[in-house]
């Protein structure tokens, strides 16, 4: 872990985006419905405009002329630090949107109060960020909303995937020293202010969309430190192949 | 061409600005869409500011390039390109004009002021056919061709359109 905990604190936005982008970008071609593609695929492109903003900073901050490529395409699974929540694999349409949805939904709180964030750069990129993940939680609410209550078929594999995602939800909003850190000057929210809205959100949007989430599960904790599920390597042994296979390859 | 005997002014920059198309909707200028944000003599050096519209919207850096070489063609060396991000880029800065030309291109201009962009569970605005001005219109998907475009239809005239959504 680096000292300064802004730098870990931009590497975990930044590395949010950018692990959800690979995989959503990845829906690219293969969506069941054409609007759909599209809409993923434009997701993507936010998240990567976002990831280059988080992941300049903690460039910036830690000094020793790394780029956001670099962090990208030069660390090794161990020094990424997404949640464990956007690792988790592609498999089907319903995974991927349920991972969507619960994704936006942190997302979109957490943004919004660090649009007022004591640090200036941090606020910044939140105030550009929020907007675009307006639409993309927008859409993701409307799509769980409609499959969720849909047919017997759609509802089902809508259960099936939250049951599946829930227990990677609670990381998000489990604080550790370096959210203390940062809640304490002001940069960051208390995450225990996030976990309010977030619950009373999804009361209400899992309702309306007849699912329901499972209680009593073991929230799983690690990938804000590194220690992640064994998808990750898979999924950055994939985004890293053309500078491993090519290293300091340039477009 | 060679350095120019006497500095231009801001406003003949300007001018030469509203001459640059957008890369992805040629109909409007650079200056229309509102994301050249600045213009402005440091000493010798010609500073000019843009804001990026959507964060990964890959039209960003070939505007800033296409900025740059309509300043050089003009004579201008000693130029500086600046991106800033916080006020974030809104469509609320798209001039009158630049509405009218979307219009006319196709694309139904923001409805409403950023104040209605997305939010979860809002009422989609009500958006005008560009082609046959019927309001009875609806959206095939929020997300579109690009980033900062929603697809629509129209139930009148059938025709589908973009919508360049409030943001």
């Amino acid at each position: 872990m680096n000292d300064n905990p802004t730098i870990e604190f931009a590497l975990r936005m930044g590395d949010n985006c950018l692990i959800l982008a690979q995989q959503v970008g990845a829906w690219c071609g293969h969506a069941p419905v054409v609007e759909e593609d599209i809409a993923f695929a434009n997701v993507a492109l936010d998240l990567i405009g976002q990831t280059k903003l988080w992941l300049g900073y903690a460039g910036e901050l830690e000094g020793k002329g790394r780029s956001a490529d670099d962090l990208a395409f030069l660390r090794d699974v161990r020094q990424f630090r997404n949640c464990l929540l956007v690792e988790q694999p592609n498999d089907e349409f319903a995974k991927a949107l349920m991972r969507q949805f619960l994704f936006d939904a942190w997302h979109h709180p957490m943004l919004t109060a660090l649009t007022k964030s004591s640090n200036a750069r941090i606020a910044e990129i939140a105030e550009k960020s929020v907007k675009e993940v307006s639409y993309h939680l927008e859409r993701s609410h409307d799509l769980i909303t409609r499959l969720g209550d849909g047919s017997p078929e759609s509802h089902a594999k809508m259960q099936e995937a939250l049951n599946d995602l829930w227990r990677f939800t609670g990381e998000l909003m489990t604080p550790d020293s370096v959210d203390e850190a940062l809640a304490a000057d002001g940069a960051a929210p208390e995450l225990s202010d996030i976990q309010a809205e977030y619950t009373a959100y999804m009361r209400s949007a899992l309702e309306e969309a007849t699912l329901v989430a499972p209680e009593k599960v073991h929230m799983y904790q690690g990938g804000k430190t590194g220690v992640h599920t064994e998808k990750l390597g898979h999924l950055v042994a994939e985004m890293q192949w053309m500078q491993r296979a090519y290293p300091g390859l340039k477009w | 061409m060679s350095a120019l005997a006497t500095k231009p002014s801001t406003d003949d920059v300007w001018g030469w600005l509203e001459e640059v198309p957008d890369p992805e909707i040629p109909a409007v200028s650079v200056v229309d869409l509102g994301i050249v944000r600045d213009v402005e003599w440091k000493g010798g050096t010609l500073v000019v500011t843009v804001t990026p519209t959507y964060s990964g919207c890959p039209a960003t850096s070939f505007i800033s390039r296409a900025i740059e070489m309509a300043i050089r063609a003009r004579g201008i060396d000693d130029l500086k390109m600046e991106t800033r991000i916080s006020p974030a880029w809104t469509t609320d800065w798209i001039s009158d004009a630049g509405r009218e030309k979307l219009r006319e291109f196709g694309i139904a201009p923001p409805v409403g002021g950023a104040a209605s962009c997305a939010g979860a569970l809002k009422v989609p605005p009500v958006v005008t056919c560009p082609r046959c001005g019927s309001t009875h219109t609806e959206r095939v998907s929020q997300f579109g061709s690009t980033p900062c475009k929603a697809s629509y239809r129209c139930l009148d005239c059938l025709e589908p359109f973009d919508y360049f959504k409030s943001f």
